[in-house]
């Protein structure tokens, strides 16, 4: 006997499909969804509205968004507590900076053993900022990945703060008053200056990052990073190199974080040396603490949450600063797991 | 030939001497029972083997190797595989992510794994915390057989196991010697159950291998002097 299916059953059954789906589907996906939705709604209704500001405010969001999703890989998968992070951020920044003002100004960035020209595409830019932001880390990583603890959070804050003064007594590039790009560099097909161009090129790039983050947590050398954080010994009986692991999240975290100064810097159309600042890398550190440490999209939501804060706080007073700092304690005190710990519960791992 | 030589080993913790003069050798195929009263160097040894531990003096041969300058790591890559004391899953990952985290190609990989093991294959995708003790160190036994040992190494694997999962346990070292020409190092305080997989013995007492040979050739007078409570 065959069994015809009840057209009259259908909906119910739908429903009840659809409704085992929201019970089955873990609060964290939930949060993940609405988050990336609420990101991608609100300049999709300033677009409609005509507010290019907040526009702009939120691909702010998604670009710290991307610093800290970078951050995150070393600090919350491989326990590595970064405070020099503004490094990658900063290199980015001027990579962008320096290989724009090459273009604008029709010179040649080096005549010498071979031309190397500036350039105005943001492909171009990007892969520079991950490639040297990846080469950097490197560098960073296997000096500091030698000691831990405190000493690692003062070296890579030293490597930071020292970028940070090249920077600053480097004439070249603007030295103090940073490097002013007039137009905002270039992605095939699309209208970058328009703001709401550029937002959906950053919200595809967060997408990527995370996608990217996601599958490396799950893979072999993301779960051998996670057990290297519990128990490096055991890791080595597994035939684990720690130090190796370390290096590897260290450099895909700079990159990524580099790739976001990159943005950031197109978004502003400027690069100073604050981005390489010991408070870019504080900040950055804040976007991942707020959100959730160790939690894909903990930064998303810390820095949606940091901008939205920095928004209404801004108004009440130039020192707003206090009331995020009174914030950031409560979280710490209250909410160790940041938002993502208050909204879906702990994860284990994070203790 | 033998797979596994240690010879005049001896080691230190910080100032105090832990072994004075090991001499072990293990050849492929066999299993061999590592005895001894409590803190007479079982352990210690374990860890001089894994690299775990650098030891002072003597040398450490594997396949021909000295594996005297190899870090952890290369050590356990080329194959030994230790099942440490108290087991140390990584508590936060999955039954399946402890696995996949310590794999490297070979025979032994998740299907065989589960083979092996079918309690784990049941629970694979809850977090080693909240396994049983029998269950993690099936886990713990498993996650050794992913990196695709040469020599498998069990500190203790029975301790503090009910009786029923202690046989499991034991079962599947006998289904290890027998299907597989991996060599065994056994630390465990049962001479019955070593008995009946073991092929030879070490005993250790104060540091040092005072007794080795053919396990049959054990008799009450050796245990009671070495192991005797």
């Amino acid at each position: 006997m065959k069994i015809q299916p009840d057209a009259a059953q259908f909906p119910l059954a739908f429903k009840t499909v659809v409704l085992a789906g929201f019970k089955a589907a873990k609060p964290e996906v939930l949060l993940n969804a609405a988050l990336m939705l609420a990101l991608l709604a609100v300049p999709l209704w300033a677009w409609f509205a005509d507010e290019p500001f907040l526009i702009t405010l939120t691909t702010r969001a998604v670009i710290f968004a991307i610093a800290g999703v970078g951050l995150n890989f070393a600090l919350g998968f491989g326990g590595l507590v970064s405070l020099g992070h503004a490094a990658f951020f900063g290199l980015g920044g001027y990579v962008m900076g320096v290989l724009a003002y090459h273009a604008q100004t029709y010179t040649a960035l080096l005549d010498w053993p071979f031309v190397i020209e500036g350039s105005r595409s943001m492909l171009v830019i990007w892969l520079v900022a991950i490639l040297l932001s990846a080469l950097l880390a490197l560098g960073i990583g296997a000096l500091s990945l030698r000691t831990s603890g405190v000493y690692f959070i003062m070296i890579t804050l030293a490597f930071a703060q020292m970028l940070y003064y090249f920077a600053i007594s480097w004439p070249a590039y603007g030295g103090e008053d940073g490097l002013s790009i007039y137009v905002r560099n270039s992605f095939p097909g699309l209208n970058t200056m328009a703001p709401i161009q550029f937002f959906a090129i950053c919200f595809v790039l967060l997408i990527l990052v995370l996608l990217l983050v996601k599958f490396l947590a799950r893979s072999a050398f993301g779960l051998a990073l996670g057990a290297a954080r519990q128990n490096e010994e055991r890791v080595q009986a597994v035939g684990q190199m720690p130090y190796r692991l370390y290096l590897i999240a260290f450099m895909i975290s700079g990159s990524i974080t580099g790739l976001a100064g990159a943005l950031f810097a197109d978004l502003n159309r400027f690069v100073s040396p604050t981005m390489f600042s010991w408070q870019t890398s504080g900040e950055i550190m804040v976007f991942v603490i707020l959100g959730g440490v160790g939690r894909v999209f903990g930064p998303v939501a810390g820095a949606a949450l940091f901008i939205l804060l920095e928004h209404s706080l801004g108004g009440l007073s130039d020192y707003w600063h206090v009331y995020l700092g009174a914030i950031l304690l409560g979280v710490v005190l209250f909410a160790r797991g940041g938002l993502y710990g208050m909204l879906t519960g702990r994860e284990a791992a994070h203790d | 030939m033998s797979l596994l030589k240690l010879s005049h080993i001896s080691a230190f913790y910080g100032a105090s001497q832990a072994l004075f003069d090991v001499h072990l050798s293990l050849a492929d195929g066999q299993v061999l029972a590592l005895m001894g009263r409590n803190g007479m160097g079982k352990s210690t040894t374990v860890k001089v083997i894994c690299r775990l531990l650098k030891h002072r003096g003597g040398t450490l041969m594997f396949d021909g190797q000295d594996l005297g300058r190899r870090p952890a790591y290369q050590a356990a890559r080329l194959g030994i595989g230790l099942v440490p004391e108290g087991r140390r899953c990584f508590s936060s990952l999955s039954v399946r992510e402890n696995l996949i985290a310590a794999a490297r190609p070979g025979d032994w990989n998740l299907a065989s794994v589960a083979a092996l093991f079918p309690r784990l294959d049941e629970r694979k995708d809850q977090r080693a915390a909240s396994l049983s003790g029998g269950e993690q160190q099936m886990l713990a036994i498993a996650r050794a057989l992913m990196t695709n040992p040469r020599v498998l190494i069990l500190d203790e694997a029975t301790e503090g196991l009910a009786p029923v999962v202690r046989q499991e346990i034991w079962a599947a070292i006998a289904r290890l010697k027998a299907e597989t020409g991996m060599a065994i190092l056994v630390i465990d305080k049962s001479i019955r159950e070593l008995s009946a997989v073991a092929d030879t013995a070490v005993i250790l007492d104060k540091g040092r291998s005072v007794w080795s040979g053919d396990f049959a050739d054990l008799n009450a007078d050796i245990t009671d002097r070495y192991l005797g409570v």
